[in-house]
């Protein structure tokens, strides 16, 4: 027999992958002994190597299979995508032991040891995750303090918007001009007045008790609705030729750009007060949604300007050729290319949105992440904060990797089709 | 400009008027803004200016790089906010470099496991909002750690408890020679990479400056500790009872867990970000170019070296640069777990003991705008030097 250690061969392949696979499965059982048995059969080894002896029997048998044009093609399968060399080898058993050391445990926490039936902390007696807490709180994690009486409200005004926005996509062309008017003009002025109530013998809910997971969908989609119109005329205001136009279109996106959120937020709320006429008084969330606004504004007059530096010239000569004037040139022919063109970027902005709304709890208002803190706090459920902000990072995380998932493959299709 | 041609020429006028209004739009807004804020302030019978800052800010500080106590000034206390910021902007930009390089070379491995941990870390990190991941670090991770009397120990010198970690502190004498010895290094440095690349161009000879740097790196501060006086000694944490049940650390330095939290959400988020831009770097250098390196009959850490690294470089610094302005605004969320960082103790108890919303707010946001924009125009300045320069 031709057995050489060092350089595994083709011609020994039954003898070097029994080595191999007996040298492996040693390494694994002692990981998962250790792991979950509690017991170390290399004990007898000193510590450290008993400590790493399941990489080095690991590496062993690794090294051993590791035959090119084996003929085996799920061996050359595994040789190729784990096992190209030793460095790769050492790699992919860090990263499956990692796996079988916590992915378990993990596991065991969220769901098996979990305790799911109850109303009460005392229901909770496994050693696993209290997820009655969640469901106690959901409702207030949801919509805030607003009464559950009047919750359809809220539910109203969203499916509204959701249906309307499914639309644009749905309807044929001639109508989605109207949609889009009916977004940006009328439905922020029925949504408002459906959400606040106090006309048409609605109740009025003052926004202090308005909160939860709707509270970062209002917030976001005002700010964003808004914040669309005010982009566009900055970028085409950083994009003029008059130099005072120009120069504080400059000077206003990059003071915002300049500083973060929470000062602006701060200035909201205690510095904008003072520069209002004495006796007058505006709403917390207004000042928030303005200030908002006027942050990403500036965020998305760069997106914008992204879009209108990336449109060759010969469109511009073209419509000027045309005799259009500044505004018929922007408005019929290149913003509607530019923003076609910035539709992922616009898309990146709202997702950057959504995750920079946690916080205004700075000024007192309490949307998911706020009502958490609040609900951790509350004596009867104290020691409850894992499983609230793991519950409120899954619901972020659900909604902002659908939006950057989508933002990616509209990347994706633009780009083909230019 | 001349303004006659302005007031004559009819073209002109097309350009002029626009101009006009919108600077008149913004003097109006202002001197509106202004005129309310000076009847309210006359209202509460405040008056606007930066005197307070030399007064007494009879506050305390949990945690601070300089000297502070409740007898110094509001300036004090301002600087003490603002190194803070800058401490944890500086650890968390470390980290998150290092993580950040590591796993965007990962997620481009050729091994398939490497590859998939990377890309999950990255889009579970990246899709939670950061405050989240702060509370999450701070008020679940952290405060499962364990007391004083059953610290996690490193090694008898350093100690993980819910209360912070612990770690020997170092006490030197004659610092200034060992920091001079570093400078004197750096120095030398550049002297011998610069003779070395005058060599190599003019008369083609190799000179190994990389090794002889590294050599000089740690040869002259060793030297200020043979002959320059300069020692060096730690002081170790030591666990002491307080009272029969309160247990603590006593000496060696803390970091605070406030500190902890903080710099782990900034870094873990950025790190995202910044693997991504390595990534992009990476494959946006062309294949060809590897090859053609190859085919001259370069070694594989030349192509490396002259050949990827410079272009990749110039695609990776530029947005990673805005990560490292991000991180610097973000470690604002510090005022939500109570990290005394230039919002929480400037625009939070500072603000609240004086009342002067409008100065101090000011004072805040022109810091973080004075920091972005040297910071960006630094990388301007940057990008125009290593920015191919075409024929």
């Amino acid at each position: 027999m031709n057995l050489i250690i060092l350089k595994p061969n083709k011609e020994n392949l039954q003898t070097y992958l029994v080595l191999g696979i007996v040298f492996l499965s040693i390494g694994f059982i002692d990981i998962i002994s250790n792991s979950f048995l509690n017991f170390n059969i290399t004990g007898f080894l000193p510590s450290i190597i008993s400590y790493l002896s399941p990489l080095i029997l690991g590496i062993l048998g690794l090294h051993f299979i590791r035959i090119e044009y084996s003929g085996n093609k799920t061996l050359d399968q595994i040789n190729k995508n784990l096992n190209s060399s030793n460095i790769n080898a050492i790699l992919s058993l860090i990263v499956i032991f990692i796996l079988i050391k916590y992915v378990p445990s993990l596991l065991n926490w969220a769901f098996f040891d979990a305790n799911f039936l109850g109303n009460t902390k005392e229901d909770c007696t496994g050693n696993g995750a209290c997820w009655v807490f969640v469901k106690v709180w959901f409702n207030r994690f949801m919509y805030g303090m607003y009464p559950d009486a009047e919750q359809w409200r809220i539910n109203t005004s969203f499916l509204v918007l959701f249906g309307s926005i499914v639309s644009i996509f749905v309807l044929p062309n001639k109508f989605k001009k109207y949609i889009i008017l009916f977004l940006l003009f009328i439905f922020p002025i029925i949504a408002l007045n459906l959400i606040s109530g106090g006309i048409f013998g609605l109740k009025w809910i003052e926004t202090g008790a308005w909160g939860g997971l709707s509270l970062t969908f209002i917030v976001s989609a005002f700010a964003l609705i808004f914040c669309f119109p005010i982009g566009v005329f900055l970028a085409l205001g950083r994009r003029s030729d008059l130099p005072a136009i120009k120069y504080s279109s400059i000077g206003f996106i990059e003071l915002w750009r300049g500083v973060p959120l929470i000062t602006v937020l701060f200035m909201s709320a205690v510095m904008f007060p003072m520069f209002l006429p004495d006796g007058t008084y505006m709403d917390k969330l207004m000042r928030v949604i303005i200030a908002i606004t006027l942050f990403e504004a500036a965020y998305m007059a760069e997106v914008v300007r992204g879009g209108l530096q990336a449109l060759p010239r010969g469109q511009y000569d073209a419509a000027k050729s045309l005799g259009m004037g500044y505004w018929r040139m922007h408005f019929l022919i290149i913003m509607p290319q530019a923003l076609k063109l910035v539709i992922p970027g616009i898309a990146n902005t709202f997702l950057a949105l959504v995750k920079d709304t946690p916080l205004i709890f700075v000024v007192g208002l309490l949307e998911l992440a706020g009502m958490i803190g609040l609900a951790k706090t509350n004596p009867e459920w104290l020691g409850m904060a894992t499983e609230g902000y793991v519950f409120a990072a899954f619901v972020f995380w659900i909604i902002c990797f659908s939006m950057s998932r989508y933002s990616q493959n509209l990347e994706k299709k633009l780009s083909t089709e230019r | 400009m001349n303004l006659k041609t302005f007031s004559l020429d009819l073209k002109n006028k097309k350009r002029l008027i626009p101009q006009v209004l919108t600077l008149l739009f913004i003097v109006l807004l202002i001197s509106y803004f202004t005129f309310n804020a000076q009847v309210n302030m006359d209202n509460r019978g405040i008056a606007f200016g930066f005197g307070f800052l030399t007064q007494e800010a009879s506050f305390d500080i949990g945690f601070s790089l300089i000297d502070y106590d409740g007898s110094r000034s509001y300036a004090r206390a301002f600087l003490v906010g603002l190194l803070n910021t800058l401490l944890v902007s500086v650890i968390g930009i470390i980290i998150a470099t290092l993580i950040g390089v590591t796993v965007g070379i990962g997620r481009l491995s050729s091994n398939y496991l490497v590859a998939k941990f990377a890309e999950v870390y990255v889009e579970i990190f990246r899709n939670i909002p950061l405050l989240l991941q702060l509370f999450f670090w701070y008020f679940a991770a952290l405060r499962a750690l364990p007391l004083p009397e059953q610290a996690m120990n490193f090694n008898d010198i350093s100690y993980l408890t819910v209360k912070g970690w612990y770690v020997p502190k170092f006490i030197w004498t004659n610092f200034s020679i060992f920091i001079y010895s570093v400078i004197a290094a750096f120095i030398a440095i550049i002297f011998v990479s610069k003779h070395a690349k005058k060599q190599r161009e003019e008369f083609g000879k190799h000179i190994p400056s990389f090794y002889i740097g590294i050599t000089l790196l740690f040869a002259l501060p060793f030297l200020s500790f043979l002959i320059g006086g300069v020692e060096l000694e730690f002081e170790i944490p030591v666990l002491k009872q307080m009272s029969a049940t309160i247990f603590n650390f006593r000496g060696g330095v803390s970091i605070i867990p406030e500190l902890m939290a903080l710099a782990m959400a900034l870094s873990m988020y950025t790190a995202t970000f910044i693997a991504e831009n390595v990534r992009a770097g990476i494959l946006g250098v062309g294949k060809g170019q590897k090859e053609a390196a190859a085919s001259i009959g370069l070694t594989k850490a030349q192509i490396l070296k002259l050949v990827v690294l410079p272009q990749a470089l110039r695609i990776i610094i530029p947005p990673t640069t805005n990560q490292y302005l991000n991180l610097t605004k973000n470690s604002s969320l510090a005022a939500a777990i109570a990290y005394p960082d230039i919002v929480l103790v400037f625009a939070g108890t500072a603000l609240m003991q004086t009342g002067r919303a409008i100065e101090i707010v000011s004072i805040t946001m022109g810091t973080y705008l004075l920091l972005s924009l040297s910071i960006s125009s630094f990388m301007n300045w940057y990008n125009q030097s290593v920015a191919i320069k075409e024929k």
